[in-house]
């Protein structure tokens, strides 16, 4: 297995990554909340009562990023090749894989770790297996 | 500013996932893929964002409230079930499947990206599945014993992810 040289770009990845570490110590500090992207949109379906507006706003903020993004880090439009198809299966299971699982890659795989979470450790472990398996069996076998 | 605490907390996360390009698939799926070329630049967002907030996650834990003065919102459960490693086995495929979990495909609407609405509109409609299955399962009328095996923990309600 070769690295891809052209395409690692450990500096703007890991500053990424400090911005977002930045915003779940912000948030766990400030209000005690764990941050999960899959929880704050999970938490509005169905919304609770007192609960739903934080995370309402949270996830505002998140959509609004990019408006910032652009001129800040110069960065692009995704691209996503996904078809129609594959995008209505793969949001199903993401949706209902990360309520079942109560956590995805910011929830455990960023807070999880973070904690020190015997759960998350194993989440993690478990959803990089199956995002691993998956590409490899698309790409290089079906 | 705590009022503005969400909004600023999600801002700044979807400004880190926007810099490290996870908001883009291609970068995702160049680190999925073990079969070619490998793009470990994922590896490096999460230990970035995951030594940051150890620190954050040891304070809190030692001071035991919130700087707002309330509790803390943390995790309780413990057991890893199969719930855990069901749940995370379908949401790795669906994220290999697209190369987009929660997070950026939320980010990516806001670069008006057609592609990334189906996508989390679809994900909103797994979540509500879920919920719904889980209500039905705690009805009256079902068996206790199963009911009391499938409904969320008070943690899970209380915390939602």
């Amino acid at each position: 297995m070769t690295i891809d040289w052209t395409h690692f770009t450990p500096g703007s990845a890991f500053a990424g990554g400090l911005l977002i570490g930045l915003a779940a110590a912000w948030l766990v500090l400030q209000s005690g909340h764990v941050l999960g992207a899959s929880g704050l949109l999970g938490g509005l379906v169905p919304p609770r009562a007192g609960d739903w507006p934080w995370r309402a706003e949270a996830l505002l903020g998140l959509i609004a990023a990019p408006i910032v993004a652009r001129p800040a880090f110069h960065t692009h439009p995704p691209t996503i090749a996904a078809g129609w198809m594959t995008l209505i299966i793969g949001g199903l299971l993401a949706g209902f894989g990360t309520r079942l699982a109560n956590g995805c890659t910011s929830g455990h795989g960023v807070c999880g770790l973070a904690r020190l979470s015997p759960r998350s450790f194993a989440a993690t472990a478990t959803f990089m297996a199956a995002g691993f398996a998956t590409v490899f069996l698309i790409r290089h076998v079906f | 500013m705590a009022r503005a605490t969400p909004f600023l907390v999600g801002l700044l996360f979807g400004l880190g996932l926007c810099l490290s390009g996870m908001t883009d698939p291609r970068k995702v799926l160049g680190f999925l893929d073990l079969g070619g070329p490998w793009d470990p630049s994922l590896a490096f967002v999460i230990g970035g964002a995951a030594a940051v907030a150890f620190v954050a996650f040891r304070i809190a834990a030692r001071r035991g409230r919130s700087l707002s003065g309330g509790p803390l919102h943390l995790p309780t459960t413990k057991a890893i079930d199969a719930r855990l490693i069901g749940g995370s086995l379908l949401f790795g495929v669906g994220w290999g499947l697209v190369g987009l979990c929660p997070g950026p495909a939320i980010v990516d609407l806001g670069y008006l990206n057609g592609r990334a609405a189906l996508f989390v509109l679809c994900m909103a409609a797994g979540m509500a599945l879920y919920g719904l299955l889980t209500a039905v399962q705690t009805a009256p009328s079902a068996d206790r014993a199963f009911a009391s095996k499938y409904e969320p923990t008070a943690d899970q309600l209380q915390r939602g992810g």
